[in-house]
């Protein structure tokens, strides 16, 4: 798997959770720094350089969101994942409008973690103002909304253009079924039908179908990536 | 001492007619009496003064009209007449004065006993008050009358007055009935305030004494209604309304401990025995890992069966915060559908969609949208054979407008609920298969209805002959009337 090392940081004062964190963020190969409480998490957040800040909510001291707002105050951009028990539509909003960037419920999957966090950290990249998302040889235009793969056009329907067109721009990166439900459907709940992965094969069967090589690929225990390459 | 333990000793040994003082009523009662009585006195003093005047007007106009006539008396027969005249007058009983006195005072004739000189001295015509003594009458008691006087040439003077005992007697009769109104507006303003004082403090006081016993843990309790529709008929109305809401609140958080401690602790157990199972057991990696993963996918369920009864308290609660917007389920129903297409066909069946023009509701989507996914999974899990065999039953998903609600139907074609269990399975943790092979934690269909509650609605279970129909009916927002009938035309509403 081709995965920019990120440096993160991570403000979560359960002691078992952070350390069980830091451990597997460090074994996906990112370096993650600690901080136990809300005042120590501004502390190691000013000095800044981090790609991605995980912050829970509630913490000693300071609270999660005042020091999101403190950053964005700053205009310091970095991405920010809340992390938080609370996981109601108004928790959502009330996070997102403090400036994160993406927002996950406790208890969590670790890969559903570690899929959030890259995926906020490639869209704090340059490249993201592309119009035309290649992978291999399958293309997807922004502005025209055509798709092609090895120079012939695939017809999509609107939400499959919606999901291949989320998939392509975290190419590289694992995208959960939560994070597609949660893009491309607008829903913040777990239906018990798995409609995700109907949906993706259905989209799979379009732009992998009669090619050699398939481009979309099913993580086990995480969800789906879409890359060149076996 | 502060101004409060005044009050508390001055009425504290009072008793019940202390707190009456204290009351509304009183303030209410003594304000009235305040501003009845100054209302009394200045209609009074408005008539009284008035009439006064009046009857000053016409007693001067009695006066002059004799003076005019006895004048005219002189005029034709000099004193002679007019003294002859007067003394014709004098003698008929009545409320007149008269005297005709020559130049130094001295009377002619006449029938005023006693009157100040000076009187007599008096510029024509001026009308003047004076005291005076009846010569016909009580000679040491004193009258008051009106006088004027005319002069004639040599001095002599003609005096004619009237008295005004009538016009005094008049003054007291308005006075006396002041003093009485004054008397009988206090008496009345003590009524009413010890009557509404009464009424309202027992009121009051049967609302603190329920409130009481409220908050004693005795939740059943309600306000008194006396059926009468006042105020406190009302306010009672209202608190017993939002008491059933607190019970039902209670009820729903009790429910939910319950179900937590009965339903979540039985898997803990299985997970707990499994890991020390594993523990114990466990001979190689593979064991390790085997028993690691059913684990997780045990913890998942129990993840997922607390949020979702999390969730249907909150909603219950009304305080999941999610806010309500004007909005039309044909929308939600439009992508819910485009969700589940696919994976109702991957399940063998195919979804229909039936009904067109707008369902404008006041709701939430989120909620509106979840419900809908509930029954839809309902329907793919229970409604379609699990060996695909011939044909592809149907999944209907139909919304319309009936009666002023919107309905919104789930049907299946499976094996439906019989109707002795149709009531049942919207409770928590109610699933029709006793085993529980099936997957599913028998919460769907009360979270639905937990939707269908906090919208003002309700759920119906039906028979979609065959298969099972459930019916979201949501009241339909009133003020989309204008912008499109019942629906036949465009009118989207975001």
């Amino acid at each position: 798997m081709s995965r920019a090392a990120m440096r993160v940081l991570l403000i979560e004062d359960d002691r078992e959770a952070a350390s069980y964190l830091v451990k597997a963020l460090d074994e996906a190969g990112h370096t993650v720094d600690h901080a136990a409480d809300g005042e120590a998490g501004t502390h190691f957040a000013e000095t800044g350089g981090y790609d991605v800040l995980v912050v829970d909510r509630m913490l000693p001291k300071r609270d999660g969101l005042a020091i999101v707002e403190d950053l964005r105050r700053r205009h310091d951009h970095t991405p920010v994942l809340i992390l938080s028990a609370l996981g109601q539509v108004d928790d959502r909003v009330k996070g997102l409008r403090a400036g994160g960037d993406d927002y996950l419920t406790k208890p969590y999957a670790f890969s559903e973690l570690l899929a959030r966090i890259e995926a906020l950290a490639r869209r704090n990249r340059p490249g993201d103002v592309d119009t035309v998302y290649r992978v291999g040889e399958l293309t997807l235009d922004r502005l025209s909304h055509v798709v092609t793969r090895g120079g012939a056009e695939i017809v999509l329907q609107p939400r499959e253009f919606r999901l291949l067109e989320y998939m392509m721009r975290h190419a590289g990166q694992v995208v959960t079924r939560t994070m597609l439900l949660e893009n491309v459907w607008d829903y913040h709940f777990d239906p018990q039908t798995n409609v995700i992965d109907v949906h993706v094969s259905r989209l799979r069967s379009k732009i992998d179908k009669g090619f050699d090589k398939p481009l979309l690929h099913t993580i086990r225990g995480a969800g789906y990536m879409i890359r060149d390459g076996a | 001492m502060t101004g409060r333990d005044t009050h508390e000793a001055a009425f504290g040994t009072l008793g019940w007619f202390g707190r009456l003082v204290r009351t509304t009523a009183f303030k209410l009662a003594l304000v009235n009496l305040v501003s009845y009585s100054a209302l009394t006195l200045f209609l009074i003093a408005y008539i009284s003064n008035n009439t006064a005047t009046l009857l000053d007007r016409q007693l001067e106009a009695t006066i002059g009209s004799e003076i005019n006539s006895l004048a005219e008396q002189y005029r034709r027969g000099g004193l002679r007449q007019l003294v002859s005249s007067v003394e014709l007058r004098s003698r008929r009983p009545s409320a007149s004065l008269y005297l005709v006195a020559d130049y130094s005072g001295n009377t002619i004739v006449g029938n005023v006993a006693d009157l100040p000189l000076a009187v007599l001295n008096l510029p024509d015509g001026q009308p003047t008050q004076v005291t005076y003594q009846r010569l016909d009458g009580d000679v040491s008691r004193e009258f008051r009358a009106v006088v004027r006087v005319f002069a004639m040439p040599g001095g002599f003077r003609l005096l004619v007055g009237r008295d005004i005992a009538e016009r005094q007697e008049f003054e007291a009769v308005v006075a006396e009935a002041f003093q009485v109104a004054l008397v009988v507006m206090v008496v009345l303003a003590f009524l009413t305030w010890f009557l509404i004082g009464r009424t309202v403090l027992k009121r009051v006081e049967s609302v603190a004494e329920t409130a009481r016993r409220i908050m004693s843990g005795d939740l059943g309790q309600r306000l008194d209604v006396t059926g009468s529709g006042d105020e406190f008929d009302n306010l009672a109305v209202s608190l017993n309304r939002m008491l059933e809401r607190i019970e039902a609140l209670m009820n729903g958080l009790k429910e939910v401990s319950d179900n937590i401690a009965h339903d979540l602790k039985t898997p803990l157990t299985r997970l707990r025995n499994r890991m020390e199972t594993t523990l114990r057991e466990a001979r190689d990696d593979a064991d390790w890992r085997d028993a690691v993963a059913s684990s997780i996918g045990e913890a998942d369920e129990l993840i997922h069966t607390f949020d979702a009864l999390l969730r249907i308290a909150r909603v219950e609660a009304g305080s999941s915060g999610d806010s309500f917007d004007d909005l039309d389920v044909r929308e939600v129903l439009a992508d819910v559908g485009e969700l589940y297409e696919p994976v109702v066909e991957d399940a063998g069946g195919r979804l229909v969609q039936a009904g067109d023009g707008p369902l404008p509701i006041r709701g939430n989507r989120a909620l509106i949208a979840q419900a809908l996914t509930n029954l839809l999974d309902n329907a793919i899990k229970y409604g379609l054979p699990e060996e695909p065999g011939e044909g592809s039953p149907p999944v209907r998903l139909e919304g319309r407008v009936a009666d002023g609600e919107v309905r919104v139907t789930v049907a299946d074609a499976g094996p439906g609920i019989p109707e002795a269990d149709r009531e049942r399975v919207l409770q928590r943790f109610v699933r029709l298969e006793a085993s529980r092979t099936r997957p599913g934690s028998g919460l769907g269909l009360s979270l639905v209805a937990a939707v269908a509650r906090i919208h003002g609605g309700r759920i119906e279970l039906g028979d979609a002959a065959p298969g099972l129909a459930v019916t979201l009916v949501l009241p339909r927002r009133p003020e989309a009337e204008r912008t499109g009938g019942d629906g036949d035309h465009g009118g989207r509403d975001d």
